[in-house]
């Protein structure tokens, strides 16, 4: 039975890997996004960027997981697609994972390309790369699941995408990618803990610069797994109540 | 014969609206069951419950024993379905498409090839397996969704308006192919606003109306419900006002299109004299005269009280999608 659906995950990975994610215009914004973001900040403030880098890359990992993760499920479900996987002998669960690994892979290529421009250009060198690459994997699958949240709860692209942004912006600007958190007031930092973008980008910047907190990064990781734990069945839930 | 599919007072509302209707039915082992009514009728949700799409609101359901609410996985490797719109995935090849469905319904790995294979040829797709699938005409594509719905070797088929928007021969192929695969001992499930295809195709026919289910019969014994009345067609040498035969005695119902004439009637012998006179005393020569046996449409037109003319314009209305 677990066999069955884990098979399914991997057969809904594969489809959705080979009919949205890697096609060439999906791959080039892939690469051209993190590209562009580098540049402007280099130009802006050349110094600076190896503290900015690990906020760079937990953005990258953002924008790489939503926007597509939410365009492919609404698209689905507008064309009809969708119902052919409900209509498959596999759970609404393991359709919902299948379809954020697709769009946690295509994040962590965007967010790849980011840490290799930070790597060779910005002159960052990662400390802890492990626990980097663990904290990445988790970034993307928590950010890919909200995508799907966001996906389930809406009808049109349109939409997703409008939805998409109340949450990916104030992110941005709140969760510590420009300035640190606990720089801000602490109405603001209240607000900046309950986004999984705030965890990303400080566990992120620990295992890039090296003054490890393990107790934080911890705390970093397990509040990453919850939110991917909390969008993925929250999304099962409304994917089971519009089938009602 | 075994019931593989059974409903008892299945029901569903999508909030004050009663989309399914307290509908009870029986759907034998092998046989080919079709859904005939209008649109809104309720024959695409009865569908969505029984296969998982949607939740009945009441009442229950089974296929081959397992109860659609609680054993809904079981019930899912047991069904293929054809819905309405052809669905697979347009970006991917027909093979493609294919290898997917054999592997979402766990196919035996070392079977998919031949399986799939063996579907391309019945299906006339063997030439076009490396084709994308939004590339494919609408034909092409049924035949293709057909296909992916058979992968898995189902006991049951539900096809949704399996020929809407096909052309004429393509429309016969698929018929024909269903006719072939119930002699397999596959059920055939389907829907149908076509009147004279549930009548060639199905075992028997339920025919369904805002929700409920008003008759449920083989196509003959349906029209056995119209059995007494007979259609006189006639052709005079000049047109003939049907409102002119309402004079007479033994007509019914008058249709007129050009010259010709069809009438209700349920004496034919004594209608025949009284069209002959009438044509003598208004000075009319008969062309040609026919006695028809009720249809299907006569059967359905009488039990529901649904032009089979309005069912169609309502699908053409809508536009037949593949």
């Amino acid at each position: 039975m677990i066999r069955d659906e884990l098979e399914g995950v991997w057969h809904i990975l594969l489809k959705d890997l080979k009919a949205y994610y890697f096609k060439p215009p999906n791959i080039s914004w892939g690469i051209l996004f993190p590209l562009v973001l580098a540049l402007a900040f280099t130009l802006r403030n050349p110094a600076g960027l190896a503290d900015l880098a690990p906020g760079l890359i937990a953005m990258a990992a953002l924008f790489g997981t939503t926007s597509m993760e939410a365009i492919v499920i609404t698209f689905e479900k507008r064309v009809g697609a969708l119902e052919r996987l409900i209509m498959a002998p596999v759970s609404l669960t393991t359709i919902l994972v299948g379809k954020v690994l697709g769009g946690a892979v295509f994040g962590l290529v965007i967010a790849g390309v980011m840490t290799l421009i930070s790597l060779l250009f910005l002159n960052v060198a990662i400390t802890y790369p492990i626990l980097f690459i663990t904290v990445l994997i988790l970034t993307v699958l928590a950010h890919s699941a909200l995508g799907a949240l966001v996906a389930v709860s809406v009808k049109e692209v349109f939409e997703a995408q409008t939805l998409s942004n109340y949450f990916r912006f104030p992110m941005v600007f709140l969760c510590g990618v420009f300035l640190p958190v606990e720089a801000m007031p602490v109405p603001i930092q209240v607000v900046a803990h309950l986004l999984p973008l705030t965890y990303s980008v400080d566990a992120l910047r620990q295992t890039v610069i090296g003054n490890l907190n393990q107790l934080v990064v911890l705390r970093d990781v397990a509040a990453l797994a919850l939110f991917l734990t909390a969008f993925l069945m929250l999304a099962t839930r409304l994917l089971k109540k519009s089938l009602e | 014969m075994n019931d593989i599919i059974t409903t008892q007072s299945l029901t569903k509302c999508y909030d004050s609206l009663v989309a399914v209707d307290h509908l009870s039915m029986q759907v034998e082992e092998g046989e080919i069951f079709g859904f005939l009514g209008p649109n809104g009728a309720g024959k695409t949700t009865t569908i969505r419950m029984l296969v998982g799409l949607t939740t009945p609101t009441e009442g229950s359901a089974t296929i081959k024993g397992y109860d659609v609410r609680k054993e809904i996985i079981n019930v899912k490797r047991c069904v293929g379905v054809v819905p309405e719109t052809s669905n697979l995935y347009n970006e991917l090849t027909v093979w493609e498409n294919l290898r997917f469905m054999a592997g979402m319904y766990h196919v035996p790995k070392n079977e998919r090839v031949n399986r799939i294979t063996s579907l391309l040829k019945t299906f006339g797709l063997a030439d076009r397996k490396g084709a994308k699938f939004g590339g494919l005409s609408r034909g092409l594509k049924r035949r293709a969704t057909i296909a992916a719905a058979l992968i898995h070797r189902p006991d049951i088929l539900f096809l949704d308006e399996p020929t809407s928007g096909l052309d004429v021969m393509s429309a016969r192929s698929l018929r024909n192919f269903l006719k072939d695969l119930q002699e397999t001992g596959v059920t055939v499930f389907l829907t149908t606003h076509y009147i004279e295809e549930a009548d060639q195709l199905c075992d028997r026919i339920a025919i369904i109306v805002k929700g409920q289910i008003i008759a449920v019969d083989t196509p003959e014994n349906l029209k056995a419900n119209v059995q007494g009345t007979f259609v006189i067609e006639v052709a005079f040498t000049s047109p003939v006002e049907p409102k002119n035969l309402e004079e007479l005695e033994a007509y019914g119902k008058v249709e007129a299109k050009d010259n010709t004439l069809w009438i209700q009637v349920t004496d034919v012998s004594k209608s025949l004299k009284a069209l002959t006179s009438f044509a003598d005393d208004h000075g009319l020569e008969v062309v040609y005269m026919n006695t028809l046996k009720p249809s299907l449409e006569d059967a359905f037109v009488k039990l529901t009280g649904v032009e089979s003319e309005v069912m169609l314009m309502e699908k053409e209305r809508r536009g037949g999608s593949a």
